[in-house]
């Protein structure tokens, strides 16, 4: 990891001492990251700056916000939150052979991940191997998650706390498209190292998939020796939209050590399925991801832990003013608004037959000013309404939050 | 332009400066949890420690839950600090009378019904006694645990002398060597008067809460070291540091605040239930004596018991007990936070010991035994007599 830093510093440090020299020579490879294309080509479809023919680029985004959160009548009050700041770097190894990795720091440098660092050989366009630390393709999300994608704060709580955002795993795999007039399509399927029962016990006292990346060696090997598998397969139908259906799935506990058999195999598998669109004309932007869990949590075990979950979100955005704005050639003003729900143990009581909760639903409305598709500014206001196990009256948060996300 | 840029401002300010967007505060007799007033700053702080160790330490296989349980966290069996559910009911088992355990080497006295993955969980042995124990709220513990046994004592009628067909007595009980007596405690052949748990069979809040973490969910105190599924003495799991806090933090719970005192229908529910005879074993008032913390000295609440032992008759009769009661007699619950407990209990009542009734109504309607007369007297009530009561009931 200290390397990795170190190699980022460095090439840092070589591109600006470049850039003092000759600032002519620093390409940047613009994009527009606010027009999705595949979320598959997401990893790629960053903005980079690169140093003349040296065949490194480098890029990141920043994302910072502030925010005044009040649950049932209790504040902390104000805070002001540096969330992440993420180092793309690229390299052209070959005309056919690329190597992309992602840095984050979370938080400052309260967690700092590599959560991409791959090298795709590309052997035909239907064929492209991708070996290293792979981001499993499980919901569109997961592999498109840069903030200043969003006019969101916060990701969305099903991408986060019911799917594992950003959870990576070493592996290889296989991916490929096939364009035709009216449809691409798209597919990729991984082995990685897998789960493990961090997912069953952990603090938010929850079925947590998340919780899966709290495990330090899973970089360096297997929880369990059995394989995660992710396959995904998206269409992107040229008029209608990108449809995205994902599974991810393996055995999560350990089930045998030096040998001997500890307990049965038990299975984590997810399905996801994801759409996003852009209306003509009105320029309406949707997004929306669903998915559905099903763990083999222990007969014996506590029902706190829950065998089903579901939940997703949908995100519209509305331009409503786009053009030149305060000096900003290519600036926006939108207006949009998150639905999102999650239902983290779907089940009833054995006890009483009663529906088990264990809910949450949130609606955040939000307004987003864009100097560029590059850059975002936005003011969201978060409303949401989290029930327990029990199904007790929720406890409502309300919150308003300014934060800023660029491309850099 | 400048129209659009004034529009957003104005919509920022409007939006970051109005406080109706935010959810309210619900009022203080909404709420179970919170702290006694007139606690001192240090004392703030010890309850601050005690409801994170209570409401946020979640156990799991990796710091040490089980590997046999019932519950992983305080808060499972104590949602909003109110009543618990019967899917963290606890099931007691293998004492008929006041000789003690006999099925202690078989997993009494409490099953653990829950295990970690690998483990099997117990089960109860064919034909013994037990009783389903709804975990109870725990709102103004550190008021009753204040209460003098002289004055538990002067409430005990055990020949029912004064022939109302009401004999509370204390629960005469073993006291572990961890708990410190309180001043003035009053021995009966080297027991004491027991005041927590559905049968008052735990002394004090701090052997309430060592067994809780022991026996609930499997967790080791060096106050009970003996790990359920081993029965082994086994390394402390928590420190005795938060064992403190989370004795502490119940001592210092509030007390439930009656809703509605001055509704005339509530006022007139509060005299039917004197008039049918309920408060005399749901005490109206009781008073503290002097406590180490100041707020709880001194006081006189309103808990709705005597902590005593009643008779309550043979369909509440689960063949088991602890302590000296016997199987057929049952500690006055309080009622103070009844008209909440449906908000730690997913919007049902689940009320009596094991939750059996889903409603007052039902659980008057099962007093048997010394409350039979309180039910016989309630059957006679007009409907409107009956509504004023459960009015009044939901109002504490």
């Amino acid at each position: 990891m200290k390397h990795l830093i170190i190699v980022v510093f460095l090439i840092f440090t070589t591109h600006f001492s470049f850039s003092q020299i000759d600032t002519s020579k620093v390409k940047r490879t613009p994009t527009d990251t606010a027009k999705m294309q595949l979320n598959l080509d997401a990893v790629y479809n960053r903005p980079f700056l690169q140093y003349g023919k040296i065949p490194v680029a480098i890029g990141g985004y920043a994302e910072a916000n502030t925010q005044y959160a009040v649950t049932d009548g209790v504040t902390d009050g104000f805070s002001f939150q540096m969330r992440r700041m993420t180092l793309f770097l690229s390299s052209s190894i070959h005309r056919k052979i690329k190597f992309l990795t992602e840095i984050e720091f979370e938080d400052g440098t309260k967690e700092i991940n590599i959560e991409f660092a791959a090298l795709d050989f590309q052997f035909h366009h239907l064929l492209n191997f991708r070996g290293g630390i792979i981001m499993n393709p499980i919901g569109a999300f997961n592999q498109n998650h840069d903030g200043p994608r969003w006019e969101f704060v916060d990701r969305p709580i099903s991408a986060t706390q019911l799917l594992p955002s950003t959870l990576s795993n070493v592996g290889f795999g296989f991916y490929g498209k096939v364009y035709k007039p009216n449809i691409v399509w798209a597919y990729e399927l991984y082995l990685t190292n897998g789960l493990n029962d961090n997912i069953i016990g952990n603090a938010e006292n929850k079925t947590f998939l998340p919780a899966t990346k709290l495990d330090p060696n899973r970089f360096e090997e297997s929880f369990n020796g059995e394989p995660l598998t992710s396959a995904k397969t998206s269409f992107r139908f040229r008029k209608v939209g990108e449809l995205g259906l994902s599974y991810m799935g393996g055995v999560y506990n350990k089930f045998q050590e030096d040998g001997l058999v500890l307990d049965k195999k038990r299975r984590a598998d997810v399905i996801a399925i994801d759409f996003n669109t852009t209306i003509p004309k009105a320029n309406t932007t949707i997004t929306t991801e669903f998915a559905w869990t099903f763990v083999d949590v222990p007969d014996t075990y506590t029902q706190q832990f829950g065998k089903k979950q579901h939940g997703g979100f949908i995100d519209i955005v509305q331009p409503i003013i786009k053009k030149k704005m305060f000096g900003f050639e290519k600036a926006s003003f939108n207006a949009a608004v998150r639905a999102e729900y999650v239902d983290w143990n779907v089940g009833t009581f054995k006890e009483t037959g009663g529906n088990i909760a264990d809910e949450i639903f949130a609606i955040v409305p939000a307004i987003s000013f864009r100097t560029s598709p590059q850059t975002v500014i936005r003011l969201n206001y978060r409303y949401e309404w989290q029930k327990d196990l029990l199904g007790n009256p929720a406890a409502r948060t309300g919150a308003i939050q300014l934060g800023v996300s660029s491309y850099f | 332009m400048k129209k659009t840029l004034l529009t957003v401002v104005v919509l920022l300010l409007v939006v970051i400066g109005c406080k109706k967007i935010m959810p309210p505060t619900p009022k203080d007799d909404e709420l179970l949890d919170g702290p006694v007033e007139g606690l001192s700053t240090a004392e703030t702080q010890q309850f601050l420690k005690g409801d994170v160790a209570f409401n946020d330490d979640i156990f799991t296989p990796q710091n040490g839950l089980g590997p046999i349980f019932v519950a992983n966290s305080c808060g499972s069996c104590h949602a909003g600090d109110g009543k618990g559910h019967p899917f963290t009911t606890l099931t007691r088992f293998g004492q008929i009378d006041s000789t003690g355990n006999q099925y202690l080497s078989l997993g009494a006295p409490q099953l653990q019904n829950r295990a970690i993955p690998g483990y099997t969980p117990e089960t109860l042995p064919s034909g013994v006694g037990f009783s389903k124990i709804l975990p109870p709220a725990n709102t103004g513990l550190g008021f009753l645990d204040a209460v003098s046994d002289a004055d538990l004592i002067a409430m005990s009628d055990p020949t029912d002398a004064d022939a109302d067909g009401i004999s509370g007595v204390p629960n005469w009980v073993n006291v572990p060597s961890y708990c410190q007596l309180r001043a003035n405690a009053i021995s009966q052949g080297g027991k004491y008067i027991g005041r927590f748990g559905k049968k008052g069979a735990a002394y004090d809040l701090l052997q309430q809460t060592a067994n809780a973490y022991n026996q609930d969910m499997g967790i080791n105190t060096s106050f009970e070291p003996y790990d359920t599924y081993s029965k082994l003495e086994v390394d402390p799991e928590v420190t005795n540091t938060t064992v403190h806090n989370v004795v502490f933090y119940l001592k210092t719970l509030k007390a439930p605040i009656q809703r509605n005192q001055n509704d005339n229908e509530v006022q007139s529910g509060k005299q039917v239930f004197m008039s049918i005879g309920c408060e005399k074993c749901h005490k109206a008032e009781l008073k503290t004596g002097t406590s180490s913390i100041a707020a709880l000295s001194n006081k006189t609440f309103s808990p709705y018991t005597d902590l005593l032992l009643h008779n309550m008759g043979s369909s509440l009769d689960d063949n088991y007990t602890e302590g000296s009661a016997k199987t057929y007699e049952w500690k006055t619950p309080a009622l103070w936070g009844l008209g909440l407990s449906k908000n730690s209990q997913g919007g049902n009542y689940f009320l009596m010991h094991d939750g059996r009734a889903q409603s007052i109504e039902s659980a008057i309607l099962m007093h048997g035994g010394e409350g039979q007369q309180s039910n016989t007297n309630y059957q006679n009530l007009s409907e409107s007599e009956k509504q004023k009561l459960i009015k009044f009931l939901e109002s504490l």
